[in-house]
């Protein structure tokens, strides 16, 4: 059975920076329906890329793959490749912990372990058998997740305790104990108000000295605030979702190359 | 839109409320009256008849003397074996099955016929262990080959609960541990069982008092009735309170009714001690896990 694809006129331009992620031909299927479809682009090193696109049109799933999270959910398949310097993620000899070990991940809710505040961060470095100085460590990165002179005379107490804000932080911090190379956001502002907002968005402009940032958003502002480069994804009639424009940001929202793109970003589309 | 455009139907539809609730309670009040008489009932007739030294005398013909110590001590056994069995066993398919099975028709069929093997009748798990424990594998009527029978009886009881009480741990926190590059074993065992240890252990326990309240497979498998001495080892015969009580209801003197009466007593109390266990245990485990 074949799919004869609408085959989208793509807009898509490489970033001249050095590349953290190359994605090839990346289909994702759950069950008999295909959620995305022959996606390619490159992600560059210490940038930040925003995923954007309407409800539906798989930028969650597209996240998902780069750290193999759709391994856990049964019925899912991907194809394609997503490599890592010379690694293909999808390699059969690739180990998903390992790629899981450096390429963090952040939710859309924030969902601390029912721990105390020092455990939610040591986890990591514990299941992963860290030899160094935990403490240390784990000071570190509270720091810098600009949480540490909130929480450190109670790293004893439970992580829940926290606000929605700090505890997605502490959800960062315990992400980049680990030292990852490459971060992933999956709407990570929606279930915050507006100014914690601004404070987490802040720290993604910092860590994106340090880090590769991947953030899906809904939020039109919220990507052309902090990201360097944006990739549009459509869904058309079959629901699957395809790689419609890719483009640094600036370029993205003020010369949209493609009308679907325009109409989107204008707010007539989505 | 105004208010002419609906029909509200007040009236009508509080008294539909109203009408279930009281559907409600009389179902509720049947079932309770039903028990408090059958409850009332038992012990009036056996009250007499319970005593300290009821508890620690061995059964006996004369009726006045014969006591529950052998059949308690002996479902007190069959109780710790059954759990030391089925428990680990049960949690262990359920945690397989729920968290690291793929989907494919194997797991469905098993899933089918666990549904199917929990509501088997227990007669059909006693000619069961008659054939492969008591026969096979030659462990005659002893402590073990009931033991085991009635693993078997409970052992789909426990699986379904702990599957329904890993499934209701919050996807999330699976996310969150293997996003931070714990492998599948360590999720399960840090964040996923803890979480469901208070929905595990509530099934395990309910499963057990089933157990202990079991008589038919006992008997298919040859449990005596009339035993004068406590089981010394896995490979000794032995009785439990249902059977005993089974054993005094048979007999024609009313002084062994009464004794019947009694032991339903004594096992109706090591029911309700489990099933406040069991309650106990959930309300202390879920106030220290929260999510």
């Amino acid at each position: 059975m074949t799919i004869t694809s609408p085959n989208p006129a793509r807009h898509i331009v490489q970033p001249a920076e050095p590349a953290a992620l190359r994605i090839e031909r990346l289909n994702v299927w759950y069950g008999k329906h295909q959620a995305i479809r022959d996606v390619s682009f490159t992600i560059p090193a210490r940038r930040i890329t925003a995923i954007i696109g309407p409800s539906g049109c798989g930028k969650s799933t597209l996240l998902r793959a780069i750290n193999r999270m759709h391994d856990l959910t049964r019925d899912a398949r991907v194809e394609g490749s997503i490599y890592r310097g010379e690694i293909d993620l999808y390699a059969p000899t690739t180990d998903p912990v390992w790629v899981r070990r450096h390429i963090g991940m952040i939710f859309q809710k924030p969902n601390p372990f029912p721990k105390s505040i020092f455990e939610n961060v040591a986890f990591g470095l514990r299941v992963n058998g860290y030899r160094g100085d935990i403490a240390a460590r784990v000071e570190e990165a509270l720091r810098k997740a600009a949480l540490w002179d909130e929480v450190k005379d109670k790293l004893q107490q439970n992580a829940l305790a926290l606000s929605g804000g700090q505890q997605q932080r502490l959800c960062i911090a315990r992400a980049i104990a680990l030292e990852p190379d490459i971060l992933l956001m999956d709407e990570p502002c929606s279930a915050l108000d507006p100014v914690t907002t601004i404070r987490i968005e802040d720290l993604m402009i910092e860590l994106a000295h340090t880090y590769t940032i991947v953030i899906v958003t809904h939020n039109m502002q919220q990507a052309s605030r902090v990201s360097h480069y944006t990739a549009f994804l459509l869904a058309g009639e079959d629901r699957t979702g395809e790689l419609i424009e890719y483009a640094p940001t600036r370029e993205l929202f003020l010369r949209p190359r493609d009308r679907r793109t325009e109409d989107y970003i204008t707010g007539r589309i989505g | 839109m105004t208010e002419r455009e609906f029909d509200p139907r007040l009236p009508l539809r509080k008294r539909l409320g109203m009408l279930f609730g009281l559907l409600g309670a009389v179902a509720i009040a049947i079932g309770l009256v039903t028990l408090g008489v059958l409850i009332a009932d038992v012990i009036h007739d056996g009250w007499r008849a319970l005593s300290w030294d009821f508890l620690t005398s061995y059964p006996s013909r004369r009726p006045e003397q014969a006591g529950i110590l052998s059949a308690l001590v002996g479902s007190f056994y069959i109780l710790i074996l059954v759990a030391l069995i089925a428990f680990p066993l049960g949690v262990a398919a359920a945690i397989y099955l729920e968290e690291f099975a793929p989907q494919n028709r194997l797991t469905a069929t098993i899933e089918i016929n666990l549904s199917n093997l929990a509501a088997v009748p227990s007669i059909v798990y006693g000619l069961l262990g008659l054939g492969v424990f008591v026969r096979s594998f030659m462990l005659g009527r002893s402590l073990l080959a009931g033991a085991l029978t009635l693993s078997l009886l409970v052992l789909p009881i426990i699986i379904i609960a702990s599957r329904e009480a890993l499934r209701a741990v919050p996807p999330s926190i699976r996310e969150a541990g293997l996003a931070l590059g714990a492998s599948q074993w360590q999720t399960v065992r840090l964040f996923v069982l803890p979480a469901a240890w208070p929905g595990i252990l509530t099934g395990t326990i309910l499963a057990l008092a089933r157990a202990i309240g079991e008589t038919a497979p006992l008997i298919t498998i040859g449990a005596l009735t009339y035993v004068a001495f406590t089981p010394q080892s896995l490979f000794d015969p032995f009785t439990v309170l249902p059977i005993q009580i089974f054993n005094w209801i048979s007999r024609p003197q009313p002084a062994f009714h009464e004794r019947a009466a009694a032991g339903i007593i004594v096992l109706l109390a090591v029911l309700l001690l489990f099933n406040g266990l069991a309650i106990f245990l959930r309300a202390r485990l879920q106030r220290r896990i929260r999510f």
